[in-house]
This record gives structure tokens, sequence and C-alpha cells, in this order.
């Protein structure tokens, strides 16, 4: 197959970035997206010329690391996928494609389509844990969890922390993200006694990262490659409408961590 | 150098808890004067950094990707086993011990292997209190599946996501100890050498990899847990940023290597399909508890497989091992794939080699709904890759490059042989022997970073009290000259191939002899081939761009570096190692029907291999394994 692309190249966040075209050829149908940057990146080495930079590292889908907009569309062509699940029969032979870094302003862009996204970490930094030592728990099965409740902890915990919810969104809002680690902790026993602080100090940190709200696009969801619902955004909002009301009853002081 | 293992005395079931009576401790108020840090941000990683800054210690900790949530634990499907014994099936601690231990062929330290099964319940207590969405059964207990080379029901599974749900419960744990203050992360940060002073870890030179700035950063003990080395294959189920350069140099700079011939090829991988893959794909073990591995009895049988009648189907495993059938552990798997795919029954033809996984049978015993709850995700993985809806066709499968059970050598504490540098998770060699069973890996490295190390490491940490190098000492600024001598020394070595067209033509070398079956022969023109490419490589490689920003190319050029100089070792030591075990086969040593022969009375020990400077060779020493608790025996799962 061949194919024209248009990939965004910035040498870094403050210098002037913009496409630039490039033909690749012989690309085989099953190749992946990535692996085809492989091909091109390979011909502009040996022509002594700057890589294309971008992120990427598990190429099953899992790791989060790749984060490209295909054609406008976070991840690309098709649903549930990541950058570097999207095989190249996905496009039509002779096609020109626009590859672009998953743009935000909580995103600082790195260089071409690698984007800094620690603003994500210091989410969960701000809460998203359950604080518990290493050492002896009590026996698991104590805590019977229905098969039900343990699926839809599951559903939310596969957030594989890519970002592609806050390219795709309009506002910029990574609620999705925070939703999906919120709502896996709520819905298990083991995430109650934290439960308000967490969501409370995550929907603040989210707020002061710069990211922006939800006005119920569902681009996120759409985007989401591992099909995250935006229901969770909705219990999330409950849990810090509930957290909020709760808030001036004087509660005595967290822990600290000795 | 003597490599004494420090096991402590006792009957095997009484030995670590005998040895944590007897471990020297860091009071509370102490531990924040000594600064710890832990490379590699995995399930070893992020356990013990975070396990480490609980306790009090400053942890810096370091990971090359952006987020130490991304380690390639995180890819770990299948599940983690624990011998909980939930299911009744006559599990105990003993029989995980025993499995582990006959798994690894016999050439794993008896003492490393009780303990891990020991430990292994406490990890999943561990988890589920983090959070960890495991399966649970309708009753709301604790689910469990099977996996190769044992007969009972231990794993512990999150659907097909295992390794990210604990990595996510190890990484939220670390991202609580930074919101407490006592953990520093550093993401996109690479190890690029160790420093040694009198003897002594002290510190690490890292390269920062947006930046370009090499940095040092001193710590009282440095501990590494930066996975393994199959990468060097160049085709492997790893990320592809994983390196073996964090104990390729803490090698160079006096760490002992152990067992480096000891790879594991998984057997259920999507075959590899053209020259413009990067990486092989692998798909759950988990799907062998369902799935009947064959192949056509007749060569250039073309049929579509469906159409293919029973009687003229191969079910190789399940004949040859009627015990434990598609659930043998990997080597064997591995091996009977080649051997049939050998004798010209591959399912793609002369295309390439594969072998069929059916789930016919199981669809029509459970049904498509039980069967996609069980396996849909790696059912839609595979039909996103190959267009092959497998509910349909039988999936096609191969082995590829998977895990490498070698490693830096350890002692019973998990210290190398560089006083206060340890090696932890994949990155040592202790307990999976010559072949590692599934969902043991996960295990292993928990077991590490929760419970082992935190425990041990004061032992060290207390001698050296007060006894600090700084940053500013010389060492630190001749080792990041090194760094930058080196780095500088690719940028300019003007040649004309990309690091990756260097590193497949390794992998090819690698795979060819240094593979599923290894002999002499092959293995002699591999440590040539390789000699050749490491004095080619300073003049064959083009690193374009400069090293004073991101630059992709020049990090893989150093990984491929170091990965030609461990390529060498690997080579020696499987040419050394002249017998057969686990996954390392020896065609000279077999039976008649394809099975391995050892031999204990000379290889019943762990080769450590130690650097002896820039072109000298390696010198081979050796640590006796014992096998006390479990006598030797010949390994069948007939």
């Amino acid at each position: 197959m061949k194919f024209t692309l248009h990939i965004w190249r910035q040498e870094h966040e403050s210098a002037k970035g913009g496409f630039q075209s490039y033909e690749v050829d012989d690309v085989a149908p099953d190749a992946s997206f990535l692996e085809m940057l492989d091909l091109l990146n390979e011909k502009i080495i040996a022509r002594g010329e700057d890589p294309i930079t971008f992120d990427s590292d598990c190429r099953e889908g899992i790791c989060g690391a790749c984060s490209t907009v295909i054609d406008g569309r976070a991840h690309g062509p098709g649903l549930g996928c990541t950058t570097c699940e999207v095989r190249m029969r996905s496009f039509k032979d002779g096609a020109h494609i626009h590859v672009e870094p998953f743009r935000s302003k909580s995103f600082p862009l790195i260089k071409d389509l690698m984007v800094d996204r620690t603003a994500l970490d210091r989410i969960i930094e701000s809460g998203g844990y359950v604080t518990v030592h290493s050492g002896p728990k009590p026996e698991p099965n104590s805590i019977p969890i229905a098969h039900i409740v343990a699926e839809e902890a599951m559903d939310a915990a596969a957030c594989i922390g890519c970002g592609a919810c806050v390219a795709a969104c309009p506002n910029g809002a990574s609620m999705l993200f925070t939703a999906a680690k919120i709502s896996h902790l709520e819905i298990l026993p083991q995430g109650q006694p934290e439960q308000q602080d967490r969501v409370t100090n995550m929907v603040h940190q989210m707020e002061g990262e710069g990211f922006g709200a939800c006005t119920n696009h569902a681009e996120c969801q759409d985007a989401c490659p591992k099909e995250i619902s935006i229901a969770f955004i909705a219990r999330m909002n409950r849990a810090y409408a509930r957290a909020m009301l709760l808030d001036p009853i004087k509660r005595r002081g967290t822990m600290s961590n000795q | 150098m003597n490599y004494d293992a420090k096991i402590p005395e006792g009957p095997i079931d009484e030995k670590w808890e005998k040895h944590l009576e007897h471990v020297k401790l860091v009071g509370p108020n102490n531990r924040r004067t000594y600064n710890i840090i832990v490379v590699g941000t995995g399930l070893a990683g992020a356990s013990a950094a975070s396990s480490l800054a609980s306790q009090g210690y400053n942890v810096q900790s370091f990971c090359f990707q952006d987020s130490p949530r991304r380690a390639h634990s995180i890819a770990a499907q299948g599940g983690i086993n624990a011998a909980k014994n939930y299911r009744d099936d006559g599990d105990t601690i003993f029989r995980l011990f025993y499995d582990t231990q006959k798994g690894g062929d016999f050439r794993s330290r008896e003492a490393n292997v009780y303990r891990l099964a020991q430990l292994s319940r406490n990890i999943i207590d561990q988890a589920v209190a983090q959070g960890v969405p495991f399966a649970r059964e309708y009753g709301g207990m604790l689910a469990n599946r099977s996996f190769g080379g044992v007969l009972v029901s231990r794993t512990f599974y999150c659907r097909g996501q295992t390794g990210q749900q604990l990595l996510l419960g190890a990484y939220q744990s670390m991202q609580r100890c930074i919101h407490d203050g006592m953990l520093t992360m550093h993401p996109r940060t690479e190890l690029q050498d160790i420093v040694v002073v009198d003897g002594r870890a002290r510190g690490i030179i890292v390269r920062d990899l947006v930046t370009g700035e090499i940095q040092s950063h001193a710590a009282d003990a440095v501990v590494l847990a930066t996975g393994g080395y199959a990468n060097i294959f160049f085709h492997s189920t790893n990320a592809i940023n994983c390196n073996a350069t964090a104990i390729w140099r803490a090698h160079r700079r006096g760490a002992a290597f152990a067992n480096p011939c000891y790879i594991q090829i998984h057997p259920t991988c999507i075959p590899n399909s053209g020259d413009f893959q990067c990486k092989l794909t692998l798909m759950s073990e988990s799907l062998r508890n369902d799935g009947r591995v064959w192949v056509p009895r007749k060569k250039g049988d073309d049929r579509a497989p469906s159409t293919i009648p029973e009687a003229e189907r191969y079910y190789f495993l399940e004949e040859r091992y009627p015990s434990f059938g598609n659930l043998v552990p990997r080597d064997v798997a591995s091996r009977n794939a080649k051997l049939v795919c050998d004798d010209g029954l591959s399912v793609l033809g002369d295309k390439g080699r594969a072998v069929y996984l059916d789930f016919r049978d199981a669809l029509k015993r459970e049904g498509k709904q039980v069967i996609s709850e069980r396996y849909g995700n790696l059912f839609s993985m595979y039909r996103d890759i190959t267009n092959e809806n497998p509910y349909e066709t039988p999936f096609r499968i191969y082995p590829a490059p998977h895990y490498s059970m070698g490693g830096l050598w350890v002692d019973y504490n998990l210290m190398t042989s560089i006083p206060g540098l340890y090696a932890i998770g994949e990155a040592n060699f202790s307990d999976h022997g010559a072949n590692r069973l599934g969902a043991s890996s996960m295990m292993q490295c928990l077991a590490d970073g929760y419970f082992i190390l935190p425990q041990t490491i004061g032992d060290y940490l207390h001698d050296i009290f007060q006894d600090k190098v700084p940053v500013d000492h010389p060492a630190f600024a001749e080792h990041e000259k090194d760094v930058r001598d080196r780095i500088a020394r690719l940028m300019a070595a003007g040649g004309t191939r990309s690091p990756m067209s260097l590193q497949e033509e390794l992998g090819r070398t690698m795979w060819d002899h240094c593979g599923m079956a290894r002999t002499a022969g092959g293995l002699n023109e591999a440590i040539t081939h390789i000699d050749g490419m490491k004095d080619r490589y300073w003049q064959d490689l083009l690193v374009p761009g400069t090293a004073a920003g991101p630059n992709q190319a020049l990090e893989r050029a150093g990984r491929v570096a170091d990965f030609l100089e461990l390529a060498d070792l690997m080579c020696r030591d499987a040419l050394h190692r002249d017998e057969s075990c686990g996954c390392h086969f020896r065609e000279e040593h077999q039976t008649k029907d394809g099975e391995v022969v050892r031999n204990d009375e000379k290889f019943g020990n762990v080769s450590i291999w130690e650097w002896a400077g820039q072109g000298k060779p390696h010198v081979l020493q050796e640590e006796p394994i014992e096998f006390k608790a479990l006598p030797l025996m010949t390994r069948s799962y007939k």
C-alpha cells in the first residue's frame, strides 16, 4: 500500500511547528500504524535527517504510551484501540493521512508527536490510591465482593492513562480519566475509608492542572481505547457533590504517612 | 571472588523466618537519613520503591518511560500464582515450590523458590487490600484458573489484564509516597552507569531523555529492577524499549551475571508475518486451558482447518503428554511446536511457521458467551492483528522470545556481587531456573519488591550508617565523563545503518543459533558473527540529530551496543552448558523422542560470569545448587 503522510514536526514547545509531508510505499496491510512510522523513520535516518519523535512502548495497546491524533481522531480510526493497534488495512490505498500529537494546554509538547502527560500522574498522586503499607493483610475472602461489583470496578480500572480522552474533548477535560480511577476505588469496599478526601482532592488537582470541564460531548468515550463509559463521570460528579455537602462537618485531620 | 548465597541454616520451611529474626534493622528515626535509588518501575521496582518509602527511607525512583505506570509488567496478561488452595484441589506451599522447582528443571536455588512459594499468599492479600479488582465468583470469593505445568488451579486474575491491575496497585502506592514526600520520581530518565566507590555501589549516572543532560545521583544503596533482555532477539514479546543496559552496565562494574543462556520462548504468540514487524504479540497462556493445539497429520495439507476430520488432526501435545496435555510447561509446548514445524507440518505452509490453537470444542461445550467472558479481549486482539476470527477459525500461533530467567547473580538477600547493589524481579536470576512457569513472574517481582528486599536491605544499610559518599566525590565526575565519551562515540560513528537494523541483524543470529534449539557448531558460528558485529558496530552505526535533546535513535544505539556484548556472553554460556535443561535445549543432548537430557553431575550448578575487562574473556565461577527439599528427578509431563 502507498500513503502520503502529513506529520506534525516541532523541535520543542516554544518552536514553531507545522505539517511536513512524506511519501511511504510498499506498506503491508497488516503492518501497524507505528510499524509504518518505524519504516518511515528508517528511511529518514538513512538520509541522515532527524527521525520523527513519538512515544510508544508495549505496542499491544496496554501501556498507554502511544499518543497520536490520526486524521483528527485521537488514536485514529476504529473504536477501542490505541495508535499502536491501528492497522494500515483500515486506510484506503493512496490515502493522505494527517498525524498530530495529543493537543492540550495541560500536555506541553516535548518534540514532534511527543507530549508531557505527567499532569495525569499528579492527579493520581493527589488521591488515586488506597493507603496501605506492605505487610500482612487480612484474608481477602473475608470481604466478599459480588461478581458484578468486581466486574464494574474492573471496567473503570481498565484505564491505561493514555490521555486520549483529553485530546478528544473539545474542552480539554480529563474527567473520564479522573472518574475512572475515582469510580474504580469507590465501587470497591477497600476504597471507602478515603473516598471523600480522594474525590475532593483529585477533582481539585484536575482543575488545578488546567483541564477543562465536561459538557457531555462524549467524545472521550469514543476515543477511549478501553471503551470506558462516561457514566463514570456522572458517578464522579455525584461523589464530588456528596463530598462537598459533607465537607462543612468538621472532620478530624487526615493521618500523616507515619 | 566468593559467591556465598548466604542461605540460612535449618529446615527449608523455617529458613526465611529464622533469617528475619537475625537481619539487622535500621530504626524508623534513622531511615530518612538514607537515600535509596530504585531503577525501573515495573512490578518489582514499583513495589520495592513504595515499600521502602513507606518504611521511611528516602527513595529516588527512575524510569525511561514518561510515567512509571507504563513499565512492561503492565502487559502481563494471564495471572499470578498463589498457594491459597481456595479450590481445595490439593495445593500447598510445598506443591507450588515443587512445581516451580520441577518447572525450572532443577536449576534454581531451592531456598529462594521455597520462600517465593511461602510469600505467594501474602501477595494476593496485599493486592486485594490495595483495591486490585481480581475476578470474583458469584458468591464474592476470589476466582482461580489453571496455568501450564501444574495440576491445580492457583492462578488469580483480572480478566486478561492482571499485570496492568497489579502494576497500577503498586504505581498508586508509589504516587501515595510521592504525595507524602518520601519518594521522588524521575520519569524519562535512563540509567547509563553505576557508580562504585571502594567496592560499594554509591549511585548512578543517568541521561535525561528530554534535555539530554547527564546527571549524577548519589545513594546508600541502588536497586535495579530493570527487567529482562529478550529484546536481544529483536523480535520478542517485550516492549520495544526493554533493554539490558542497566544490568549490563552493572555487570561491567563488577556485578556477576548468572545463567545468561536461559531464555524463555513463549508458545502462544502471533507468528511473525513480515519484515515490517517490530515485535511479536503474546496471547495469554490461559488460552491453553480451553484451546487444543494441533497440526494436520499430512504434510502440505492446505484444506481449511474446519474441514479437516478428527482422525487427520495431530493433537501433538495431548498425544505425547497425556497427563498434562495442552497444559505442559512453556518450554515443552514451544519445543514441540518447533518439532512439528521442522517436520513440515506448519499450518502456514511455506509462508512461515505456526500451529493451530483451536477453540472449536470449547465453544461447542461452553458456548460462545462463556468463552468470550474468559478470553474475549484475546480473541479480539487476535482478530485486530490478523484479520481472522478465532470464533470461526483456529488461532495460528508460534513461539516467541519472552522472558529471561538469567540475570544478575544475587544472594539470598537479593544483593548482587557489588555490595549495596541489589537486583530484583526479572533482572536477577534466582527463582526460575532453566524455565519459568506461567503466572510466576509477577509472583516473583512482587515477592521481591513488597516482602523480601524491604526486609533484607536494612542488613546492609545498618553496616554503612553515616558512611556516605556525596555526589561531589570525584568518582561521579569520572563516571560522568565515561558516559559522555560513550555517547559522543555513538553520535560520531558516522556509518550508514540505523540502530534498529543492527539490532535486527543481531536478533536474527541469536534466533537462528541461540533460540529454541542450540548446537555447539551453531553457537560457535554465532560467536564469530557477533565478534565481527561488535567491531563493525562503531563504524556501521548512524545516529542522526544531536545528543542535547530527545533522540530515540541514540537511546536505541546505546542499548544495542550493550545487547551485542550480552549476546556474546549468552552464546558462550550456552556453549559451556553442555547439557539440555528447561529452555536450554542442546540438540546433542536429547532422548530419542526429543526430550531434554540433563547432566546434573557436571551442570547441577549456576554459571556465574565475571567481567574481566574490555576485550578480555569472561571468568567463569560456579555456585553449586542443593537438592535437599526436593530430590533430583527426571522431569516428565507424560
